[in-house]
């Protein structure tokens, strides 16, 4: 059985210029152990497919259904608002791209972690403050303990961002969610997390929902990746398969788009032209015809159903990029 | 070029300039205009107050004081038995002159003032600042008697008394606004450009710290009405029998129990003015604000 | 091929030198720009490379060291002929919409471009802000646009076209793309690299993101904590990095490709960045340095040259 199992999610919210469908039939595993990427355009629904998954999309204005969405077995849409803050401390915590917002800027990084600590694992006073350490250490904060006092505007982005971390790992969740975690990072800065997550999901077996925009780091962190357009998941595949034989219009247009620092640095990008489509009109075609260049005549006239190109492999889309 | 997209199409656009295009969202604000038609009911019925009195405004007869409204007096009689509705007409002349000439007043001497010391800050924003200090320390009220004791106590003094009392505050409401405005990254990139001082503080700054200067100056007028109704108590500027609003409004409270309406017709007329200055602030802010503007262009763009 | 910027010895200061919390935040920066090359500056956040592009144009007046553009000395220059000379030089900022004045439209955008310089006055005006914004692609319609109702790009696009509009010999161009989607990246990019072409500009291309510099330069220099550390040509970064900095940067990189990735030995740095207020003796990478000796406290490195137009500062090469 896998760890999640996403099927059909649909998250729409009403706004006053109607309804927009942010998600619009998500459908994916994620087993144990495994760390998933999620890539696409900017308001693509990355973040709100995550928060449908840990219950924190605001009803209303947004309203979150699905055939099913179970982790380890739980019904996550059945839950009520204890019980799924209950789950959020403890089988699946969630990382955010400004960690100074997810910070309270008026108390110390101690008395944040062990609050979590002691609500949660209902530690005591110096068992949580001992345990708040350990994490600190685990995260690769130097002086972790003298760092207990400081507060968040103290740390750099980096540091933030690992204390960030140190407040997810805390339960010891089976599924971390990591939206856009090192966007805001400096590229070294950008390694030494990735580094840090890469260990833990080893160490630890969590599995992660690894959010970002950037192809290169889905490409050294993920086993997996979807690739989502205007609330869609229009190609998922292995690592390796993605890149080797991209089956979407919309993924080759991304890679074709994407600077290599390799690269001969002559080559010209090859831009997706235009722009995502806007999400409260009904889309009845495939929602990426508008930019494709390799639509084939098929696309005008039915909408593209998913086609299986390898083992665990598909994509939304009529072309034959294969060849 | 791949990136270039069709070029400009045969009939070539217009280019509208951002006043014009502010002046035709002003319309469309609702109150805005209610504001402004009720304003200019109340001017021209000021204007054209010989016309359209029924009375002598300040004709004094005895044996009909204090009547309560009727056919014969709209808004009833005071204690010497003047005509209310009338002398509301007739007050409308002072009381509006007042509020305009000081709203033009503070405007004129407070906005520059605010825009330069904040602007060029340094030395100039020091003595100015300190200037402005010196004249706010001061209650404003006796200031503006002390300014009209000095210049004599005529109407035309009572309206520089109170703009110079009002200017100062003006002024440090938009220094603090420029202080902010200057450092913001497009008056980095006027500069940039090769932009001067005048154009900088005139088409960048003054645009962008309109909106706390229109709210301010609405509360000048109201303030301006109101104190020249206490500098006419006190002796100074509207000399009794003349009429003004704020000052048979302070009159009348002598007589609350006995003749409510003496009370309530100047108070109700301030009353409208204001609202309708509160009104026509908000529709001429909204027009000054692009992104205040309610009939959004359908965009081509994405969500978000 | 002829030198059109020559940067010598720049010193910034933001606060008074010397006062608490003052921060040298560049220091003895010296580089050239050819015509109609790009220059690509790379580093970390607060490394100063904004600063940098500032003071090249005046907009912080650099404390020290000359910015000589076309054999004339801006930082000398009073401020009226400054003013004219800003023609020649131009900036695009790293957030396009906050460089946009909210209350003007368009047109008037691009337009008082036109008027400050007297350019095309008249009714030649409207015609070329057409001409204008649809050299940057932008159709003609969007002119009585605000910057609010911009996406990303397009307010990146207005930008450029602001910044043409005077007809410049160089743009300093920072971070022009580190807000967009790679989708939109790409164009900008593109956009960018046409102009070049057809109008013969200079860029200094400023960003943290050494895929996009390496794309778009021919040149690049590297910097850390207010220093250039290592400066090379766009093939040389990447087979021949020498400066221990370049090369974990380099090695930081994510590449979009997974068999490269599987196989990349990443030089993982300790620390995060000093504070700039109170940067480390000697060489200043020292202290996250993997190959640092005690000497590096000591001594401050100087340029050690490689090949022609190759040189890093470290005491180790
Ligand atoms: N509370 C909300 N109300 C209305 N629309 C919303 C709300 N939250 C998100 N949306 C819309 O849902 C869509 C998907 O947004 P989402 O944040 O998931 O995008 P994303 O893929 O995470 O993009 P980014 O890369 O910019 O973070 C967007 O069109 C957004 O405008
Ligand atoms: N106005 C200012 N006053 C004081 N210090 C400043 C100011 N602007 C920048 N600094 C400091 O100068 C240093 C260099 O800043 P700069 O903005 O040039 O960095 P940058 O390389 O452009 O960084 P980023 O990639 O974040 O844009 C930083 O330490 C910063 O904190
Ligand atoms: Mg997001
Ligand atoms: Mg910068």
């Amino acid at each position: 059985m896998p760890l999640l199992s996403v099927r059909n999610l649909q998250t729409r919210f009403a706004t006053d210029r109607g309804i927009v469908r942010a998600v619009n039939g998500v459908s994916f595993d994620l087993e144990e152990g495994e760390v998933l990427g999620l890539v696409g355009e900017s308001g693509s629904g990355k973040s709100v497919t995550a928060l449908s998954i840990m219950r924190l999309v605001p009803e209303p204005p947004g309203k979150v259904t699905a055939d099913s969405l179970t982790l380890e077995g739980t019904d996550l849409l059945r839950l009520s608002e204890a019980d799924a803050r209950e789950i959020r401390g403890s089988r699946m915590a969630m990382i955010f791209q400004d960690p100074m917002r997810s910070l309270n800027p008026v108390l110390t990084i101690g008395r944040q972690l062990t609050e979590v600590l002691r609500r949660h694992q209902k530690l005591s006073g110096t068992a949580a403050r001992r345990r708040a350490i350990e994490l600190l250490e685990t995260v690769g904060i130097p002086m972790a303990e003298k760092r207990l006092a400081a507060y968040p505007h103290q740390f750099s982005g980096g540091m933030r961002q690992r204390v960030m971390i140190a407040i997810a790992l805390s339960c010891n969740p089976r599924l971390l969610i990591a939206d856009e975690a090192t966007t805001a990072l400096d590229v070294t800065i950008q390694a030494q997390i990735i580094d840090l997550v890469k260990r833990l999901q080893r160490e630890r077996g969590t599995s992660v929902i690894w959010i970002s925009h950037d192809l290169g780091v889905v490409a050294g962190l993920c086993d997996r990746v979807n690739v989502m357009y205007a609330g869609n998941v229009v190609e998922t595949a292995p690592i390796r398969e993605l890149f080797h034989r991209p089956s979407h219009g919309y993924t080759l247009g991304l890679m074709g788009s994407t600077p290599r620092v390799d690269g001969s640095g002559t080559a010209r990008l090859t831009p997706i032209e235009g722009m995502p489509p806007n999400l409260i009109d009904p889309i009845p075609l495939c929602p990426f015809l508008p930019r494709c260049r390799v639509s084939v005549p098929a696309c005008q006239a039915r909408p593209p159903e998913r086609r299986e190109f390898g083992v665990g492999h598909w994509a939304s889309c009529l072309a034959d990029l294969a060849k | 070029m791949a990136v270039v997209q069709p070029s400009s199409p045969a009939t070539p656009y217009r280019i509208t300039g951002s006043f014009v295009l502010a002046a035709r969202q002003f319309p469309r604000h609702r109150a805005a205009m209610v504001g402004l038609v009720l304003l200019v009911l109340i001017c021209l019925a000021a204007a054209l107050a010989p016309w359209i009195a029924p009375y002598d405004p300040v004709q004094i007869k005895l044996s009909a004081k204090l009547k309560p409204p009727s056919f014969e007096h709209l808004l009833g009689t005071d204690h010497f038995g003047r005509d209310v509705f009338s002398r509301l007409i007739y007050g409308g002349r002072t009381s509006l002159s007042v509020g305009v000439l000081v709203v033009v007043f503070a405007f004129v001497l407070g906005v520059p003032l605010g825009l330069a010391s904040g602007y060029f800050g340094g030395r100039i924003d020091n003595l100015l600042m300190r200037l402005v200090d010196a004249f706010l320390t001061f209650p404003p009220l006796l200031l503006a008697v002390a300014l009209v004791g000095l210049l004599g106590p005529d109407i035309q003094n009572v309206m520089l008394a109170l703009g110079l009392v009002q200017a100062p505050v003006l002024a440090r409401i938009v220094r603090g606004s420029t202080l902010a405005v200057r450092e913001d990254v497009y008056v980095t990139a006027a500069r940039a450009l090769g932009a001067g001082p005048a154009r900088i503080v005139l088409s960048h700054i003054l645009r962008n710290v309109m909106s706390p200067i229109v709210v301010q100056l609405t509360i000048v007028f109201s303030a301006a009405v109101v104190a020249e109704a206490s500098l006419s108590f006190l002796g100074f500027g509207t000399q009794p029998p003349q009429p003004s609003w704020g000052r048979d409004m302070s009159e009348a409270r002598r007589f609350l129990g006995d003749a409510p309406w003496m009370f309530m017709a100047p108070t109700g007329i301030i009353m409208l003015c204001v609202l309708s200055i509160n009104f026509l602030g908000d529709g001429l802010r909204d027009a000054l604000d692009p992104r205040a503007w309610r009939t959004r262009r359908q965009l081509s763009k994405g969500e978000g | 091929m002829s030198t059109l910027l020559e940067v010598e010895d720049l010193d910034v200061h933001y606060g008074r030198p010397g006062a608490p919390g003052s921060v040298k935040a560049v220091d003895g920066v010296s580089f050239t720009v050819e015509r109609g090359r790009t220059l690509g500056l790379v580093g970390e956040s607060g490394c100063g490379k904004s600063t940098t592009g500032y003071a090249i144009l005046q907009l912080v007046r650099p404390s020290g060291g000359r910015v000589l553009f076309d054999g004339t000395d801006l930082c000398t220059l009073d401020k009226a002929s400054l003013r004219r000379m800003r023609r020649k030089l131009q900036i695009i900022f790293q957030d396009a919409h906050a460089s946009l004045n909210p209350r003007m439209p368009i047109g008037d955008l691009v337009g008082e471009a036109l008027d400050i310089h007297g350019l095309y006055p008249g009714a030649k005006r409207a015609k070329r802000i057409r001409e204008l914004l649809d050299m940057v692609g932008m159709a003609g319609h969007l002119i009585e646009r605000y910057p609010h109702e911009l996406s990303g790009g397009q307010a990146q696009r207005i930008a450029i076209c602001r910044a043409l509009a005077v007809e410049p010999e160089l743009i300093v161009c920072d971070e022009p793309v580190s807000a967009l989607d790679v989708s939109i990246q790409a164009q900008i990019v593109n956009l960018l690299q046409d102009l070049q072409q057809r109008l013969g500009l200079a860029y200094i291309f400023i960003s943290h993101d050494l895929s996009v510099v390496r794309h778009v330069s021919d040149d690049i220099a590297v910097m850390y904590l207010g220093k250039i550390v290592e400066r090379a040509g766009k093939h040389e970064i990447y087979d021949a990095p020498a400066h221990p900095y370049t090369k974990s940067l380099m090695s930081a990189v994510p590449v979009p490709d997974p068999d490269i990735e599987a196989r990349r030995q990443r030089i993982i740095l300790k620390g995060d960045l000093p504070d700039p207020a109170h940067p480390p003796s000697g060489c200043r990478f020292r202290t996250r340095c993997p190959i640092a000796i005690d000497e590096c406290a000591k001594v401050e490195p100087l340029q050690h040259p490689l090949a022609p137009g190759h040189w890093a500062k470290c005491i180790r090469l």
